[in-house]
């Protein structure tokens, strides 16, 4: 009985690590491939010949996007929009949770507080008046319309909150009876104790910020300032508006002409960052969550 | 009167994230009004005219609208169901890998599409799935003719909801994973003494153990009931492929930003609203009454 019992186990185990295997390679290999056709000649990439390694290897496609304008200037638009836009949402995210996260005994008000930013999750105003408000506001084609409009990320500064209420309140006590005000107790001791949490919070919103594409396509009219993802997505969709009008055969021939190693190469460097600190990050967020569930 | 003069950092705290909510939070849900007005831009909130719910019925009786909606439900379900369904299988699957080293490397594969936006994902989905692409590639290997997934309805659809289910897949997993982790361990202890299979062990006492965390993230994934994925679709589909892909969010899009359909627009970001509002409303007492969850 035992016997047969490990046999089938056996059996199991080979399975299990061959679709695990085999499920890994669906999440790598997409972008392997798009590597392999960005690095291959153009001829080849566009005859359709590239599988998991270039063919034709050249590095022409990066040579010319080292001398795109457009790539750059978006690129550091996005650059832009990272820092600035990560330091004032971990800024906003970290004195807003400060507060919201004392006791009721200890801030009277603090349910009317929640009750403004809890309903703001759950229900929202659309995307046409949202759009008119960013333009009221004069913010339409600058680059604070991708900053402002999420300038507080609610669910983020609950994140933030539950975390400080799990900092023992002898802390604060202890501070506050040797004559600390709210400001000084937050930076001087909510801060450096709370660091691993702002870590993870904080490369939630650089890859937030890093990713998004939309914002930009709605609220800045002119292309010279969109960040790179905008960028990338507006080379990816007017490639799909392209596609839809045509035949079979204009279809073959566009595809021919369309320089996809260069596409392709974008593409990939819209995701190198990522892709390069992705394995640092990881800890990070599986630790985070780790946590964040254990407590429920 | 002391109680608001030692409480008053507290709201200086909260001053600038009140301020940014109030504007682009509930100044949008203001601009709702224009649901129920023939809204012209030029006049603005106050001089447009009431229309009451002319808007709404128009919407309702366009001929794309019931097609839109039965799209939008559709997509969301089957992404909802599929994306608990596969990675808990995935996360049961991987629970039994003892070397750790294989284990964290399958997780950081699978969690990789989830940091890295549409704009990235969607091109390198439209490369793979090209004409001369890979996949159409090994089609034609095997002797068929090629397929154009990107301008087909029937393909289209299954493209979406697939590969959202690739991006998002790493994500629940983790959390499925970290619960499990969190199971007792005496208690497959006793189950083996009492003779019980690891099959038995994982129905009798893995499932049971994770079930609190996959009836959270169901009834929380209910309230998105009509999100289908606005960011993915916009940057994957074309016109060929709106009967089967256009959602309610594409829609609006559409209506608002390129017909210029302000009021039209916004009665069908209301309803949305108004649906998501409600399902969030009801699941969210349901997570409370099942696994007394509490976000604040």
């Amino acid at each position: 009985m035992l016997h047969k019992q490990s046999f089938s186990r056996k059996i199991f185990v080979v399975f299990n690590v061959l679709l695990l295997s085999c499920i890994t390679i669906l999440g790598i290999i997409p972008f392997v491939h798009l590597l392999s056709v960005s690095l291959s000649s153009n001829t080849a990439a566009m005859a359709g010949e590239v599988k998991l390694w270039p063919v034709g290897f050249t590095w022409d496609a990066y040579v010319y996007l080292g001398e795109k304008v457009e790539f750059f200037r978006s690129l550091g638009v996005s650059i832009e929009r990272v820092l600035l836009g990560s330091v004032i949402n971990l800024l906003l995210v970290f004195i807003t949770a400060f507060p919201l996260s004392k006791s009721n005994d200890q801030f009277k008000f603090r349910t009317v507080y929640v009750w403004i930013f809890a309903i703001t999750m759950y229900f929202g105003g659309g995307l046409i008046p949202t759009y008119i408000i960013v333009k009221n506001t004069g913010l339409i084609d600058s680059i604070w319309a991708l900053i402002l409009p999420g300038a507080l990320n609610v669910w983020n500064m609950v994140l933030m909150l539950n975390f400080f209420r799990n900092i023992p309140r002898e802390l604060d006590e202890a501070a506050t009876i040797d004559g600390a005000g709210h400001w000084r107790v937050l930076w001087q001791i909510y801060l450096p104790v709370s660091l691993p949490s702002i870590a993870t919070i904080g490369l939630f919103t650089v890859v937030g910020h890093w990713n998004a594409w939309f914002d930009g396509i709605l609220y800045l009219n002119s292309p010279e300032r969109y960040p790179l993802q905008t960028y990338l997505s507006t080379l990816i969709m007017s490639l799909n508006a392209q596609m839809s009008s045509m035949s079979l055969e204009q279809l073959k021939v566009m595809e021919n002409l369309s320089e996809k190693t260069i596409r392709t190469a974008q593409i990939f460097m819209g995701a190198l960052p990522i892709m390069v600190v992705y394995p640092f990050l990881q800890r990070y967020f599986v630790k985070g969550m780790t946590v964040g569930s254990v407590k429920e | 009167m002391k109680s608001l003069k030692k409480e008053f950092p507290l709201h200086i705290m909260l001053i600038p994230g009140v301020i940014v909510t109030l504007i682009y939070a509930y100044g949008p849900m203001a601009g709702l009004v224009m649901a129920f007005q023939q809204f012209e831009p030029l006049s603005g909130f106050f001089k447009s005219d009431f229309v009451g719910l002319d808007n709404f019925r128009y919407v309702f009786n366009l001929p794309d609208f019931k097609q839109v909606l039965w799209n939008t439900l559709l997509i969301a379900v089957i992404k909802m169901v599929l994306s608990l369904l596969v990675p808990l299988i995935l996360a049961l699957l991987l629970n039994e890998i003892t070397k750790k080293w294989f284990s964290g490397f399958v997780q950081s594969a699978i969690f990789l599409p989830f940091f890295l936006s549409w704009t990235v994902l969607g091109g390198v989905i439209i490369e793979l799935f090209s004409l001369n692409g890979p996949i159409n590639g090994l089609i034609s290997s095997i002797g068929l003719e090629p397929i154009m997934f990107m301008l087909d309805n029937s393909w289209f659809r299954g493209i979406v909801i697939g590969s959202d289910v690739w991006k998002g897949m790493g994500y629940n997993m983790i959390i499925m994973l970290a619960a499990i982790t969190g199971i007792n361990g005496t208690l497959y202890e006793a189950a083996e003494v009492d003779g019980a299979g690891k099959w038995k062990q994982m129905l009798n006492i893995t499932l049971p153990g994770i079930a609190p965390i996959i009836i959270l993230l169901s009834v929380l994934g209910l309230g998105g009931i009509l999100n289908a994925g606005f960011e993915q679709i916009l940057i994957m589909y074309n016109p060929t492929v709106y009967a089967g892909a256009d959602i309610i969010d594409t829609f609006v899009y559409r209506l608002g930003m390129f017909s210029q359909q302000f009021g039209p627009a916004a009665a069908v970001g209301l309803f949305k609203s108004i649906i998501s509002l409600f399902m969030v409303s009801t699941t969210y007492y349901a997570a409370y009454k099942f696994n007394n969850y509490r976000i604040f």
